[in-house]
């Protein structure tokens, strides 16, 4: 028995039930408890393609820094939800179809990429973080550059956004 | 194996993501589907870059939770603007600039 | 039972036992410890009543705490509540696994190596930050799931203070990485051998702010805003009693260690004794490394690590609790620009250096 797919399949499933269980709970908390299931089982998966160092950081970041945000935001805001769905059976019916579409589109260009034989060696070997970090700060130094531009502009908003008005 | 049926995952992932944006009430909620959605591109991203052995897929996903970031931050920080000033997170409230 | 199984899966469970076992001794005496080292600093007696000394104390906390009533309050959120303190413990012991306790050498047992830690990663510094970040979600959900005033606030403030100290925690951490060139427990420790210097001289600005946001990290004094007893009862955990009381201590006391740990590995030469090259003080070993190599490191490691939980006792015994308006000033205002600066000293060095 190959103990690796045993675990992929096992995280998979995990994440698609955290999936599952996040956008039906009514209680926020909840969803970010089960969206926290999710991120680590992903991480899980992480792990078993030889990516230790994208385990690292989806456990850093999503799991240790936005969920935790995300469960700040919702203790403060304290909100009682009257309704969870949005909008009447008709919207709910379309957003229904829309997503089976959405999906079987998916699904079925996955199946025609779908590499056709598995591989079996270790994928990127035991340098992860090396190589990451060449790949980074050679040829992706432009966008790295832009991205953490993207971030001084993202807490520059945010400080303005939740400032309260004098 | 694995990496065939990877992207199926993926894809399930995000139609569930879907799914919550297009039925759910909670701004906060909704952002987590945000959030669901992009990690499901980041399974793929992985997947596909594991079975070509190739390291790019994992730049982009390095530059896709960047971008997760900045984007909870800002729309938590949204949330939190229209908390103050309508006593509500519920998206159905903001409707001043409907049509 | 063939050797693979015994390999890839019998001698970890093994050392995985062993670890645990340690830690959670480690962490009952570490009580008694505390209470007998804040007793004398403040002239006072300490637990002497069980046993010689008092050292039969943590078997009869534990025993106390086992057999107190569970009580979970009506209105809780049943599920989170009993999950909480389970969530609490779990990274703080995960984070033991990546731990180098010696090395030098393995040992062997009926045949086999065994290395003297579990697991040795390469992206280990990166992966300790990542569980220790979850920590977090125990003390905020028990706080949440009590349905309680004093416990909620006590959640908001840990949360909101885990995640700003997290920064200056991994950022500190850079300079080291920079020196060794490694993210690895085992090879930042073996650089500093190679390099004949022990990281807390070149790093003392990191080694400050490292041990300062462990402090805040694992919510001890002065930083223990969240549990605050002068004004929020018992903050976090005020609803938790019995077991899931003490799982809560247990992860607090381990997440301790872990921090004290990890500054030894990387700070202070995790194994190493002082001075490895200097041939002249090999009577530091005791004559244990001609048993086994290894064996003269565990003492060193667990040496040093001890005087780095002295400190954080130490620290208690000394420090009023810090305002929580003044510990948020703390941590963005002068932690995270002095890591950053740090992180631009140490390169600006090395690049000087390498010239």
């Amino acid at each position: 028995m190959d103990w690796g797919l045993v675990l992929f399949y096992f995280f998979a499933a995990l994440a698609v039930v955290g999936g599952v269980m996040m956008i039906t709970r009514k209680n926020a908390v909840h969803s970010a408890v089960y969206l926290v299931l999710t991120f680590v089982s992903v991480a899980g998966i992480y792990i078993l393609l030889g990516a230790d160092f994208l385990f690292a950081v989806q456990v850093l970041v999503y799991a240790g820094g936005i969920v935790v945000l995300f469960l700040f935001v919702i203790m403060l805001v304290n909100l009682e939800e009257s309704r969870r769905l949005s909008g009447g059976k008709l919207h709910l019916a379309a957003s229904a179809v829309l997503t089976c579409l959405l999906f079987g589109m998916l699904a079925t260009l996955f199946g025609r990429v779908a590499v056709g034989q598995p591989s079996v060696a270790a994928p990127l070997g035991e340098g992860n973080l090396q190589l990451m970090g060449i790949a980074l700060f050679r040829d992706y130094m432009l966008p790295f550059e832009v991205v953490s531009l993207l971030l001084l502009v993202a807490m520059i908003g945010a400080i303005v956004l939740g400032r309260p008005r004098a | 194996m694995m990496t065939s049926f990877l992207p199926l995952v993926a894809a399930v992932l995000f139609s569930i993501g879907a799914v919550g944006v297009l039925v759910r009430r909670n701004a906060i909620v909704i952002l987590m589907c945000i959030e669901l959605m992009l990690n499901a591109v980041n399974l793929t991203f992985a997947s596909y870059s594991y079975e070509l052995r190739s390291m790019t897929g994992h730049i982009f996903i390095f530059f896709v939770m960047t971008v997760a970031a900045a984007e909870a931050a800002v729309g938590l920080g949204i949330v939190i603007a229209v908390f103050r000033k309508r006593q509500s997170a519920d998206v159905d409230d903001v409707n001043l600039m409907r049509w | 039972m063939s050797d693979a199984l015994i390999r890839n899966f019998i001698i970890p469970l093994v050392q995985v036992l062993v670890v645990l076992g340690v830690a959670a001794g480690a962490v009952a005496y570490m009580t008694l410890v505390e209470r007998k080292i804040l007793a004398f600093m403040q002239l006072r007696l300490s637990p002497r009543r069980v046993g010689p000394h008092g050292l039969l104390q943590p078997i009869a906390d534990g025993i106390k705490l086992l057999l107190k009533e569970d009580i979970t309050p009506a209105r809780a959120d049943r599920a989170l509540f009993t999950l909480a303190p389970i969530i609490t413990v779990i990274p703080a012991f995960t984070a033991l696994a990546l731990i180098p306790f010696s090395g030098g050498g393995s040992f062997n047992i009926f045949g086999y190596p065994v290395s003297p830690w579990i697991a040795d990663v390469n992206v280990g510094v990166v992966f300790l930050l990542a569980i220790s970040s979850l920590g977090v979600y125990g003390i905020m959900l028990g706080g949440w799931a009590s349905n309680s005033k004093y416990p909620l606030l006590g959640s908001l403030r840990s949360a909101a203070q885990m995640v700003s100290y997290e920064v200056p925690f991994g950022f500190s951490i850079i300079g080291v990485l920079m020196l060794s060139g490694t993210a690895s427990m085992v090879g930042i420790v073996e650089a500093q051998q190679k390099a004949h210097l022990w990281y807390f001289v070149p790093q003392i600005l990191g080694l400050f702010i490292f041990f300062v946001s462990g402090v805040a990290e694992t919510n001890r004094l002065p930083f223990d805003l969240p549990e605050a007893e002068a004004e929020l009862v018992a903050g976090f955990h005020t609803e938790y009693s019995g077991m899931k009381f003490a799982l809560y201590m247990l992860a607090e006391y381990t997440s301790m260690i872990v921090v004290a740990c990890i500054v030894t590995t990387l700070f202070f030469g995790g194994w190493l004794r002082p001075f490895p090259s200097v041939s002249a003080l090999a009577w530091l070993n005791f004559g244990l490394d001609k048993l086994n190599p290894a064996l003269p490191g565990f003492f060193w490691f667990f040496l040093k690590t001890f005087l780095v939980l002295f400190v954080y006792l130490w620290l208690r015994g000394t420090f009023p609790r810090y305002r929580y308006d003044q510990l948020m000033k703390l941590g963005w205002y002068w932690m995270i620009p002095l890591a950053i600066a740090n992180v631009i000293l140490t390169g600006g060095v090395l690049l000087l250096l390498r010239r």
